[in-house]
């Protein structure tokens, strides 16, 4: 269509405005007509049968994963909940649970440490951070399995000087504890890295206005740097965390009988299950991560607060705001 | 404070709240201040007045020590701040006390640095009872005082990305005033505001000036400056080009580069 050759009468706008009659029902006026509808939206039909493809094709794996016999889903529900793959899920969650707040807080001290002004401290951080991400997680689990062989006693002592005291490491190290400090270890370096990258986004305004308020340096810290560098941390350190919960499943070369250890061991026992076996494991290290799914996204809600612009306060804000005002009242 | 350091501050200059003194400040080789002289008497409004760069926002920072002099000091009510005396020298205060100096100076920034996390209430309530130890039921009642003088009294609930930026500087003005601060130094406070807000936070700080708190503004709003400063201070290339009243600085400067600064920025 060309614009230019157009010879038919001009735009409505352009013309003298007709007298208006006083019924607008009748009113045979195209531009009103064009004012009061509502665009009509582009079909896209391509769109539907990509829907209809992806549909059928899924349909296809769910059958797949039903109908053949080879995983043999009534082995499956036998194992799911048997007394020694609960074990090892126990063990799981608590190796996951210790190094995930051991490695945080170390984290949180590594970042701080690398933030600061002492060259020291600065040097001492990135070092730690280099080695510790250098390493694989499988050789730092097995030196500290053998941890006992390089150091027989720990103790406290000076520096080339006199000892303190001292303890036989075989007793204090278990299995289960070399392998918390060694995920710790390996968590602490990257934790290190998100937490600093959070502190780093918040804008330095903000650490000046609370210092110009006098607020003392840990107040300005945990009150106002850390909650806004968390709504940075969070969607990262859930990533960290739910790679940390399936990483716990290299233990079991350390003869620590986790989840996967459990299942490893059990597959090996009874040969023709290790489908199922898999399966079991799979099935719990979904809904292990489904839990901290949900779980993040509730607090990420909680650390959300002031970013809306439009949204109030959330319900239990304003429950609370006004059980205090009625307190206020009542005093 | 000891007493070593207010006798520490020459007798004669004891009256004004603020006396800056030979303020020198550098950022690398780039001096900012070049020896500074200002006093502050109590209950007045000075207006700073300067092009960028001349060392405006630079000097009031010192003033509460967010930034460091390199020579010089500070004194605030007869107290050094950020610094004491010792074997004729003077030395950097331990930290705690430096932030026990800076809750008796208020500071309100260009731009306003509310915390966006805590609500408008919340905001002002923080730093008198974590800095100031005082008690959070007396604070809060005297924090919705605050924000009702600033004209917020109703969005005490509010998070401050909800509010206009004039909003969020009357805020930042109540917290501010909640430390009960002698002295609050403001820093281009309307500059970061659409035109039609900034009315709104001259008019809260011209209720403060007839009140008599005692204000250090940092300003480009000539007619402002004429209607409520009691100092005009122009500064230039780190310097005090000239004071006085603004009646003889705004409408008769005596030296060239005000008068030009002046027809610039009218």
């Amino acid at each position: 269509m060309s614009l230019s050759t157009d010879r038919r009468p001009a735009p409505a706008a352009d013309r003298p405005p007709e007298p208006r009659r006083t019924d607008p029902a009748h009113v045979p006026d195209p531009a009103a007509a064009l004012v009061s509808s509502r665009v009509v939206p582009l079909r896209r039909p391509w769109r539907w049968v990509a829907s209809v493809v992806v549909v059928l094709l899924l349909a296809q794996v769910v059958r797949g994963f039903v109908q053949n016999e080879a995983y043999q889903w009534d082995a499956f529900g036998y194992w799911f909940f048997q007394p020694i793959i609960l074990e090892g899920l126990v063990v799981t969650l608590k190796l996951t649970a210790w190094s995930a707040v051991i490695g945080f807080a170390a984290g949180i001290v590594l970042a701080l440490m690398r933030l600061s002004r002492s060259p020291v401290l600065q040097a001492v951080s990135w070092v730690y951070v280099w080695i510790f991400r250098s390493v694989p997680l499988i050789v730092l689990l097995l030196f500290l399995a053998n941890a006992t062989a390089l150091y027989p006693s720990l103790g406290l002592s000076v520096p080339f000087g006199p000892q303190l005291f001292s303890i036989d490491a075989t007793r204090l190290l278990s299995y289960e504890a070399a392998a918390i400090i060694g995920l710790s270890l390996n968590e602490a370096a990257y934790a290190a890295e998100i937490v600093r990258s959070g502190i780093i986004s918040v804008d330095p305004g903000q650490r000046e206005a609370a210092a110009a308020l006098g607020l003392p340096r840990h107040r300005r810290f945990t009150r106002i740097v850390l909650p806004q560098a968390m709504r940075a941390i969070l969607p990262s350190y859930a990533n960290q965390l739910i790679g940390l919960l399936k990483g716990t499943s290299v233990v079991y070369i350390t003869s620590l009988l986790d989840l996967f250890g459990q299942v490893e061991t059990q597959a090996s026992t009874n040969s023709g299950q290790v489908i199922p076996l898999l399966m079991v494991a799979t099935v719990w290290y979904v809904v292990l991560t489904s839990i901290l799914s949900v779980f993040q996204y509730f607090v990420e809600q909680r650390f959300a607060r002031g970013v809306d612009r439009l949204a109030g306060p959330t319900r239990a804000q304003r429950v609370l705001s006004a059980v205090r005002t009625r307190r206020g009242i009542a005093r | 404070m000891s007493a070593v350091t207010h006798a520490e501050v020459p007798a004669e200059v004891a009256a004004p709240v603020v006396q800056v003194r030979g303020a020198r400040k550098s950022f690398g080789h780039h001096e900012v201040l070049h020896g500074v002289d200002l006093d502050v008497e109590r209950g007045t409004v000075t207006v700073v007045l300067g092009p960028s760069g001349s060392g405006k926002s630079t000097l009031l920072r010192a003033i509460n020590h967010l930034e460091k002099l390199d020579a010089g000091y500070v004194g605030v009510d007869g107290e050094l701040v950020g610094v004491r005396v010792a074997h004729g020298r003077l030395h950097e205060l331990s930290e705690r006390a430096i932030l026990r100096q800076r809750a008796r100076i208020g500071f309100v920034f260009q731009g306003f640095n509310l915390f966006p996390h805590l609500t408008v209430l919340e905001n002002v309530v923080e730093a008198p009872v974590a800095a100031l130890r005082r008690d959070r039921g007396e604070v809060r009642a005297e924090a919705l005082a605050l924000l009702d003088r600033v004209g917020l009294a109703d969005k005490a609930d509010a998070y401050p990305r909800q509010l206009s930026g004039g909003q969020q500087q009357r805020v930042a003005i109540a917290r501010a005033l909640a430390l009960r601060p002698q002295l609050i130094l403001f820093d281009e406070p309307t500059s970061a505001l659409d035109p039609e807000l900034v009315g709104e936070v001259l008019a809260v700080i011209k209720d403060l000036a007839a009140a008599g708190t005692t204000m250090i503004i940092v300003t480009h709003e000539i007619g402002f400056a004429r209607e409520v400063a009691d100092t005009v201070v122009f500064l230039d290339g780190g310097r005090v080009v000239e004071q006085g009243p603004p009646d003889e600085v705004l409408t008769r400067p005596r030296h060239a580069r005000t008068a030009a600064f002046l027809s610039r920025v009218r």
